[in-house]
């Protein structure tokens, strides 16, 4: 019982993630395409700072709930994935530096060296994203001990990359929505046709992406165990079709909400298909990581699900205030603030 | 070399460079916290100035802690894999609960705090930096009981092949991570109180803005040697808590072989490890270190030569790393005493001043080689006593470490020297005019 409310929990975590950081990481590679002028980046910057290190938190909790309640799945997946990890690791650090740093100097050398890093940083971790968690619903390639057979390169399968594509369009939508929401003018009008462009792009992808998974995965499995778990993936697709009506309209912030809703909807669609697995392995139904053979004692679990009934909602209550607050559009003043990015 | 020693080698790296800043981001919001709240009971200008200030280089230095801190987040899977499933049911839920607690805090609010200075009160602004100099401080407790538990593990049984929480109440109030809670955070405000002293000294020397670097420093004085003292007698405490639950640490931090009655401690000595004996012993102060590890000059203490040779840690590398520390810690209590006495006429004292500026790398040096002796100290256990490092690392290829070894070093080094040129750069900028 326990278990399969952390799984739950794991599943909602992740979820929160992607929503969250979502954007941060759409903005960061839609940078180089979206800003004409050293202004439009700073107000791209600025759209995402108050609020993106308190989205990657999310993922820090993500991976320390996965230690916490599946400790045997965090060894397994982390040491498997070693290189990707790794690679998405020196991508985040590489975006996280240069808030702080791009406008500690003058000069377009080193402003565009930070550019450059915060496309990387955005880019690389959407897809890898994608990549991994496309090829965890699909299985790996892991033996009875846990080990993993194979490399970086044993993920970039065309199922794999076909989810790091999905991940990708989901976030330019969704970090061009937010920046819609923080801008007006010229900007706020290019954001909005860029989310029309990558909408029609996300809903090409993902019809191919669900009927890949249909006969790539056995995510849908549990969908006919359980026919009531049809509502996330309902949900998820409802929110991607009324989104466009929002776009249209140009009610950024509810496109950009439905667009949560979506990719929460995404994420869990997945996730309830896994379920009572984390880790499906390719080589034989047997070894699969599942919460049962993966999962914390049960003293650990309940002191964590304490933990996170507690904190969690505190968590959630002050970050929407940090959006209600902080989520106005931005001005030419807000650029010339002392301390603005 | 094999996979265990490379993965040593790139924790070792990754976390001694995350604690290139943590220690600063520690110390630096609790003094930022201070100036501001002085700001807001006085209204003085000069403590908003200050604020700013510090709170630029606070920022500067926060980024790196924090993009560091996800390494190590992660490096407990990608590389001590075995390590994470034997042990996880308990070290597992204390960072998870180290990031509920205190990084969605610290991070919400450090953005809050940048963004906000001319949209609420003074006092509401104030109360943003305290929140993240607090969570600050909550990170650090979670992550040092749980390095306390490897340190001393308690609260667990044997079951299901791993390590299971059996109390929670003695995990989260283990002895040992409560005192390197108290050694470890002073440390960081040591470090935090000489970094603004050192950067005031450079400025009153240049005769630059001395009313607002005097009122840094002097605050900077009383806070430094509140906590220069406080180490010296938390460090000692925490010296019998090693003597006790690591004896084998223990004796090598004082390369002592040979189990003896009323030990001395000799203020000089060179360890030599091959022969089991120290080439050079000079200076002994007898019952010094039985009066120090068991509070008693009679006591015994263990010499190295009671454990199996493959039981004892590097005894050069403790030794030498627990001296250093040690003398700086005097060293601190020393110069903070005079910082204090002079801080009313600080700029006069143009002595002091120079010395306070070449102050500010040392207590770096004195928290790397406190960890030093903490963790190679506590070799060859990963956990003390219950699991070895050896059988602790991943299945990976030497390869794939090696690749991510030297990308850690050479991706750090780039990063921390622009962060170092950056933090001198708005260092020497000095304070910005109010508008
Ligand atoms: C005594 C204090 C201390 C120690 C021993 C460590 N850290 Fe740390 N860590 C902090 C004190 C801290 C901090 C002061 O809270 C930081 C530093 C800079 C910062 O932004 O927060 C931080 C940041 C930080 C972050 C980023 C948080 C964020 O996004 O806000 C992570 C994920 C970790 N740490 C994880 C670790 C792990 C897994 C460690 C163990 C090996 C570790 N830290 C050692
Ligand atoms: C941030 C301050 C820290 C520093 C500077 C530090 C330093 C080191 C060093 C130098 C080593 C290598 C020792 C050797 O191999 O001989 C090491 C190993 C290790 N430390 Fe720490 N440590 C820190 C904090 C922590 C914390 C807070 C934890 C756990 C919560 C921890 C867990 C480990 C682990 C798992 C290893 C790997 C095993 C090993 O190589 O011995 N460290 N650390
Ligand atoms: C002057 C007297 C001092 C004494 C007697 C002392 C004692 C100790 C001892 C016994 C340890 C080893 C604990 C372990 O094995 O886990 C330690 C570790 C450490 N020391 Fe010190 N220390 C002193 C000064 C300092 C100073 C001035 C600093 C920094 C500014 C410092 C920073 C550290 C750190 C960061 C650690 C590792 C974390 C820990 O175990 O608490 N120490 N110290």
């Amino acid at each position: 019982m326990l278990e399969t409310i952390w799984f739950m929990l794991w599943g909602v975590l992740w979820a929160a993630y992607f929503m969250l950081d979502g954007f941060d990481l759409g903005i960061g590679t839609l940078m180089p395409f979206l800003a004409r002028s050293d202004e439009d980046k700073r107000y791209m910057y600025n759209a995402m700072g108050p609020f993106w290190d308190g989205n990657e938190v999310w993922l820090i909790t993500a991976g320390g709930a996965t230690f916490a309640a599946f400790p045997t799945a965090y060894a397994i997946m982390f040491n498997g994935l070693y290189s990707a990890l790794l690679l998405l690791l020196f991508s985040l650090i590489a975006r996280g530096v240069t808030f702080e740093f791009r406008n500690k100097v003058e000069g377009d050398g080193w402003r565009s060296l930070w550019d450059i890093f915060h496309f990387l940083g955005s880019f690389l971790p959407a897809l890898l994203l994608g990549v991994a968690f496309a090829n965890i619903f699909a299985g790996i390639p892991i033996d009875k001990d846990g080990i993993f057979h194979g490399g970086l390169f044993t993920l970039l399968n065309p199922y794999g990359i076909l989810g790091g594509i999905l991940f990708v369009l989901m976030f330019l939508t969704h970090g061009a929505l937010w920046l819609a929401v923080k801008t007006q003018g010229d900007l706020h009008a290019r954001a909005i046709e860029t989310a029309k462009k990558t909408w029609a792009a996300q809903v090409i992808v993902a019809v191919i992406f669900l009927g890949a998974t249909w006969i790539k995965t056995d995510l849908f499995d549990n969908y006919f165990k359980y026919p009531y778990l049809i509502i996330i993936p309902l949900l998820g697709v409802g929110a991607l079709i009324i989104m466009r009506t929002f776009i249209k309209s140009g009610t950024e912030v509810r496109a950009w909400i439905t667009s949560s809703i979506h990719i929460v909807g995404v994420a869990l669609f997945g996730v309830a298909g896994l379920y009572p697995r984390l880790l499906p392995s390719s080589m034989n139904p047997d070894y699969n990581v599942t919460i049962w053979n993966a999962a914390s004692s049960q003293l650990t679990l309940k002191i964590m699900l304490g933990v996170a009934l507690v904190m969690v909602p505190i968590v959630i209550a002050y970050q929407t205030w940090v959006y209600l607050f902080l989520g106005h559009k931005l001005s030419k003043n807000d650029l010339e603030y002392e301390e603005a990015y | 070399m094999d996979v265990v020693m490379l993965s040593r080698l790139q924790f070792a790296a990754a976390s001694m460079f995350h604690f290139l800043f943590v220690p600063l981001t520690l110390g630096l919001s609790v003094l930022t916290a201070i100036y501001e709240t002085m700001y807001v009971r006085s209204g003085d200008k000069d403590y908003k100035r200050a604020a700013k200030f510090w709170g630029k280089l606070f920022l500067i230095n926060f980024a790196l802690g924090v993009v560091t801190g996800i390494t190590l987040e992660f490096q407990f899977g990608t590389n001590w894999s075995a390590y994470s499933k034997y042990v996880g049911d308990i070290f597992g839920p204390l960072l998870a609960i180290e990031a509920t607690l205190a990084f969605y805090l610290e991070s919400t609010f450090i953005g809050v705090w940048i963004f906000t200075w001319d949209r609420v009160k003074p006092k509401t602004h104030a109360l943003f930096i305290w929140l993240v100099a607090i969570a600050s401080n909550i990170s650090a407790l979670w992550i040092l009981i749980a390095n306390g538990w490897m340190q001393r593990p308690v609260g667990y049984v044997l079951r299901n092949g791993r390590a299971e929480l059996e109390n929670f109440i003695a995990v989260i109030t283990n002895k040992f991570g409560i005192y390197e809670f108290f050694h470890t955070v002073s440390g960081a405000y040591i470090l935090g109180g000489f970094f603004v002293m050192g950067i005031s000294a450079w400025h009153l020397l240049r005769r630059n803005e001395i009313r607002f670097f005097k009122k840094s420093f002097r605050l900077a004085a009383t806070f430094t040697l509140i906590f220069a003292l406080f180490e010296i007698f938390n460090g000692h405490l925490h010296g019998s808590e090693v003597a006790e639950a690591q004896p084998a640490k223990l004796a090598a931090m004082e390369s002592l072989w040979v189990t003896e009655q009323s030990a001395p401690m000799y203020l000089f000595a060179i360890p030599d490890e091959e022969n089991e004996k120290n080439s050079v012993e000079l200076l002994p102060i007898p019952g010094m270190l039985s009066l120090l590890a068991h509070h008693s000059p009679d006591a015994v203490v263990k010499g190295l030569k009671e454990f199996p040779k493959e039981e004892r840690p590097p005894v050069v590398l403790t030794f030498i790393s627990f001296r250093i520390m040690v003398g700086l810690g005097f060293l601190f209590g020393l110069i903070a005493i005079l910082a204090w006495i002079k801080r009313n006429r600080i700029e006069n004292a143009q002595g002091l001043l120079k010395i306070l500026v070449y102050m500010i790398p040392l207590p770096y040096i004195a928290i790397e080689t406190g960890w030093m002796v903490a963790e190679v100290g506590r070799q060859p256990w990963i956990v003390y006593g219950l699991m070895k490092t050896r059988d602790a690392a991943s299945v990976l290829t030497t390869s794939q470490v090696w690749i991510s070894l030297t990308a850690f070093v050479v991706f750090y080094s780039f990063l921390g020297l622009i962060d170092f040129y950056l933090l001198a750069k708005y260092a020497r900028k000095g304070p910005e005019a109010i508008k």
